[in-house]
Parts: C-alpha cells; sequence; structure tokens
C-alpha cells in the first residue's frame, strides 16, 4: 500500500537521505531505525508529504504523495508542542475533524471514542500541561487515530517518556493496529523497540542515509513485554539489527575490546 | 487569615499615606496643594452627586466622563482590532515584513502627542478627531507585538498544523492566534496606559467636553479644586480600568497561565 522509490532528500549541500527505497503491506507495523543523523525523521517527513523531496517518489494506495494526503495521520516526538495548550485534550484530539464536515456533536463523540481507546476516558476536559508525558503522547495518538488514517507516521513517539511508559505505549500501538488493521511506519533510535514492535525492521546507514539492511521479525503474535523479550529469537534478532547498525562492525576497536573484555566471541 | 493580614496591612499602608496627605496639606495651608478630603469633596460636587441608578453621576459627569471614556476604549477597541490583524498578516508574509518595517518604525517613534494637531487638521474639533489620534497613538504596541507573535509561533505548533492539513482559516484562528495571544495583550497593556494620556491631550487640543476639556480649562482658570480632582479622577479610572483588562486577560490566557505553574 506504501511504495516508497529512490527517495533523496538534501538541505542545501548537505545530502540528508539518498536513493532510498522501501514498501509496506497493508496491516504491516514497518520499524525504522538507524545511528543518530541516519535521516530517520526526515525519510518520514517525506513519505508524510511534510518535505518535498529532490528525487524519488512516494506512492501511497496508488497515488503519488505530493503534499499531505489524506487518511493519513502523524505522531511526533515532542508532544509538548505537538499538541496545542490553548485547547482542552477533546478539543485537541477533534481539530483534525474540522476538515470532515462532521457536526461538532460527532466530532466531540468521536473524539471521545479514541480517547478511550487510548485509555484516557475521563481526561477529555483536562488540558495538555495537566497531563504526564505518557498520557500527552497517548492524546496525540488519539488525535492522530480519530482521524481514521489507513497509514499511521511515527517519528521517534516514545522518545521523551521514561522507560515504562514506554513499554506501555509500546503495546498500545500493537493493539491499535491489531485493533483496526492500519499500516504503521515507526520511526526509532531503540533497537529493542523495532524488533519488538515491528514485523519488519529497516536499517540505514549513517547520514546520508541509505538502506542498510532489512530484518523480518517473525515472533508470535500478540507480544508480550516479559515472554517476548525472553526468547532466544529476539535477543538474535535485535543483535542483527545492531550488527547492521554498525556496519561490518567486526574491524571497529569498540566492538573487539568489549567483546575480549567479556570473553564471548 | 494570611491573605486578611496582608490586605489589611495594604489598607493599613494607603490609609497611612492618605493621612499623612491629609495631615501635610492641611498644615501647609496652600491653595495649590489640596488635602485628599478636600478633593474627594469636589469630585462629588463636580461629577458624583447624581442619583444611584446613574452610578451617582450627574449631568456633569454624564456629559463629561462618558464621552471620555467612550474615546478612549473607542480608539483602545480599533487600534486593538487593526494591530492585530495588521500584525498577523505582516508577521507571516515575509515581504511585507520587509517593505513595511521602516515606515512602522517611524510612526512609531513620533510621540502621539504631537500628532494631534494633524488630527485636528483633519478631523476639526470632535469625537472623530480624538479617537483617530488616539488609535493612531496606541496601535503601535499592539501592531509591534502582534507581528513579533506572529512570527515566533513554534515550527512544531505548524508542523502539526501541516501534517493534519488544517486550512488557512484554522491555522489563524486555532493555531497563530492563541499563539500569539500572550504578546498581543502584553501590547494591550501599554495601549491602554497610553490611552488615557491621549485622551487627555486630545481633548485638551480640541474638545466641546471631555475631562480632557475640564483639565485643559482648569488649568486656563488656575481652577485648582478642579485639576486636583481631574487628576485624582484619572488615578481611579487608571486602577479601575487595568484591574478590569487584567481580569479579562487571565480569562483569555489562563491556559498559559497555568501551563507556566505547572512547567
Amino acid at each position: 500500500m506504501l511504495q516508497v522509490t529512490r527517495l533523496t532528500r538534501a538541505y542545501g549541500t548537505h545530502t540528508a537521505i539518498e536513493d532510498i527505497s522501501l514498501h509496506a503491506a497493508d496491516g504491516e507495523l514497518v520499524t525504522i531505525t538507524g545511528p543518530s543523523g541516519c535521516g530517520k525523521s526526515t525519510l518520514l517527513r517525506c513519505i508524510a508529504g511534510l518535505l518535498r523531496p529532490a528525487s524519488g517518489q512516494v506512492v501511497l494506495n496508488g497515488t503519488p504523495v505530493t503534499q499531505v494526503p489524506g487518511r493519513l495521520a502523524v505522531v511526533f516526538q515532542d508532544y509538548s508542542r505537538s499538541l496545542y495548550p490553548w485547547m482542552s485534550t477533546a478539543g485537541n484530539v477533534a481539530l483534525p475533524l474540522r476538515r470532515t464536515g462532521r457536526s461538532r456533536t460527532a466530532r466531540k463523540k468521536a473524539a471521545l471514542t479514541a480517547l478511550e481507546s487510548v485509555g484516557l476516558a475521563g481526561t477529555a476536559g483536562k488540558y495538555p500541561w495537566e497531563l504526564s508525558g505518557g498520557m500527552q503522547q497517548r492524546v496525540a495518538i488519539a488525535r492522530a487515530l480519530a482521524c481514521d488514517p489507513v497509514l499511521l507516521l511515527m517519528d521517534e513517539p516514545f522518545g521523551s517518556v521514561d522507560a515504562q511508559t514506554r513499554e506501555d505505549l509500546e503495546d498500545l500501538v500493537l493493539r491499535v493496529r491489531a485493533e483496526r488493521g492500519i499500516t504503521i511506519l515507526l520511526v526509532t533510535h531503540d533497537i529493542d523497540e523495532s524488533v519488538y514492535a515491528g514485523d519488519r525492521v529497516i536499517v540505514l546507514t549513517p547520514g546520508p542515509g541509505r538502506v542498510q539492511g532489512e530484518v523480518p521479525v517473525d515472533l508470535p503474535s500478540p507480544r508480550d513485554q516479559t515472554a517476548t523479550r525472553e526468547l532466544r529469537e529476539f535477543t538474535r534478532l535485535r543483535t542483527e539489527v545492531s550488527r547492521l547498525i554498525r556496519g561490518k562492525g567486526q574491524d571497529r576497536p569498540g566492538i573487539a575490546e568489549s567483546a575480549a573484555a567479556q570473553g564471548t566471541s | 487569615m494570611r491573605r486578611l493580614t496582608a490586605a489589611g496591612a495594604r489598607l493599613a499602608v494607603l490609609a497611612a499615606t492618605l493621612g499623612c496627605w491629609q495631615w501635610a496639606a492641611k498644615s501647609a495651608a496652600s491653595p495649590y496643594f489640596l488635602p485628599p478630603v478636600t478633593i474627594l469633596a469636589d469630585m462629588h460636587q463636580q461629577w458624583f452627586s447624581g442619583p444611584a441608578a446613574h452610578l451617582w453621576l450627574n449631568s456633569d459627569g454624564t456629559g463629561n466622563l462618558l464621552p471620555s471614556l467612550g474615546r478612549m476604549l473607542g480608539g483602545l477597541a480599533a487600534a486593538g482590532l487593526a494591530g492585530t490583524a495588521l500584525g498577523i498578516a505582516i508577521g507571516r508574509i515575509q515581504v511585507l515584513s520587509d517593505l513595511t518595517g521602516p515606515v512602522i518604525h517611524f510612526c512609531r517613534a513620533i510621540p502621539p502627542p504631537a500628532m494631534v494637531p494633524v488630527f485636528l487638521f483633519i478631523f476639526r474639533i470632535g469625537t472623530p478627531m480624538e479617537t483617530a489620534a488616539i488609535t493612531f497613538g496606541v496601535i503601535w504596541p499592539v501592531l509591534l507585538n502582534a507581528i513579533d507573535g506572529a512570527q515566533h509561533v513554534h515550527p512544531g505548533h505548524m508542523e502539526t498544523a501541516r501534517a493534519f492539513r488544517l486550512g488557512p482559516a484554522q491555522r489563524l484562528l486555532r493555531v497563530i492566534l492563541p499563539s500569539a495571544a500572550p504578546k498581543i495583550f502584553a501590547g494591550l497593556r501599554v495601549a491602554l496606559a497610553v490611552s488615557m494620556v491621549l485622551m487627555i491631550v486630545s481633548e485638551a487640543e480640541g474638545s466641546t467636553d471631555g475631562i480632557g476639556r475640564e483639565l485643559s480649562i482648569a488649568q486656563a482658570n488656575l481652577d485648582i479644586p478642579v485639576m486636583w480632582a481631574v487628576i485624582v479622577l484619572l488615578g481611579l479610572l487608571g486602577i479601575a480600568l487595568n484591574a478590569a483588562f487584567l481580569l479579562a486577560e487571565r480569562r483569555a490566557l489562563a491556559w498559559q497561565h497555568a501551563a507556566a505553574l505547572t512547567g
């Protein structure tokens, strides 16, 4: 349903991403990871239509993306800037629905339903700054879901919350995907998260970002924070992703030294 | 309990100040330096000897206070609306900002009282002249602050608006305006203070009624009691209007006050 072909984007003389091709099938949760500065966020913004690529193409359900397409929603990392502090939670969630021409009651109802689906029933009247970071990001997710998107893009959505909240939110995203069958692209710097949540992990090279490799994740569903992470296959997969990120890493001093120190090979 | 004590302390300081003033003026027994009790009595006689239904205003009161307030608030409202609208347009459109910059700074630099005679030539004596002079004088703080506020909407806010495909009207009303509101209100507060000054000056130069005209006549005739009465009235008016403004600002920017507290 999503086809990205040879995408390149530069900022002046600095090329952020180069010649990136990837695809996502209906209902797939694809995670994108890579070292700092590999252009993950740039890639996501190009797919969302927020940035125009220098060359290459993004095709969503057969239609090329030139500006932000309908039925696409984005969750950003910085929820404090993504949610509007002058609006209540329900107001924030309902805001994108104004385009749809629904009545105010219908919009309010859709917002409340979305908030319930992310576990925030009863917070409709509160303001973002009255909520914790994790709850604010849930509101952002609810807002994305209220538009009933077919593609959900998430740009390091859990980077600004604590580890335990991160686990809860990862499970929330998995549950949402299972319930609605939407396609999700999740950009993360967290290797464990990329394997835990994804059906497939795409690893980018350091800047300018290219596709270093793809790792299919064949872990059992539904995922569980303790059971899944215990599996040997999980460790194998995350090690493979880690190796891809570090490049052909065997001859890099850092890795050789730490392997020798642990006495493992 | 502590709040009562604080309020009591403030009242005590106020009472002590008035008391000192009363005593000092009575001792000096100068015709130029009147005690507060006398001033209040003069104010009562001048404007406030009317029925309670009219807020105790007599015909002199309604004939002068109301027109003055009308011009001041009318000019302030016009400046607020025009300043906000223009400021946001200029702030969001880089070309406009570049082109109008020098003109705005030139006009802003002129002390508004110096411009009053110009408005007198254009409009002749009367309310339109005073209102225009007030509007011209107080639009600058609102305009400049609106430009600043509109230029500095956080990029995260705008990116979210684009990501959710908000139309230009929605972006303006739901993102840009609320984001710039704190700065605009700051500009309005300055405008409020300046509007009172211009009300007095413009009425003194050309008006058939109003507090400013009364002051001008009193100064010409060395009518000390009326002079002092006007001065005290303006002080009280300023306090009342400022308090009303703060109340309105608190309601409009409730989100910002609370957000700042929680960090």
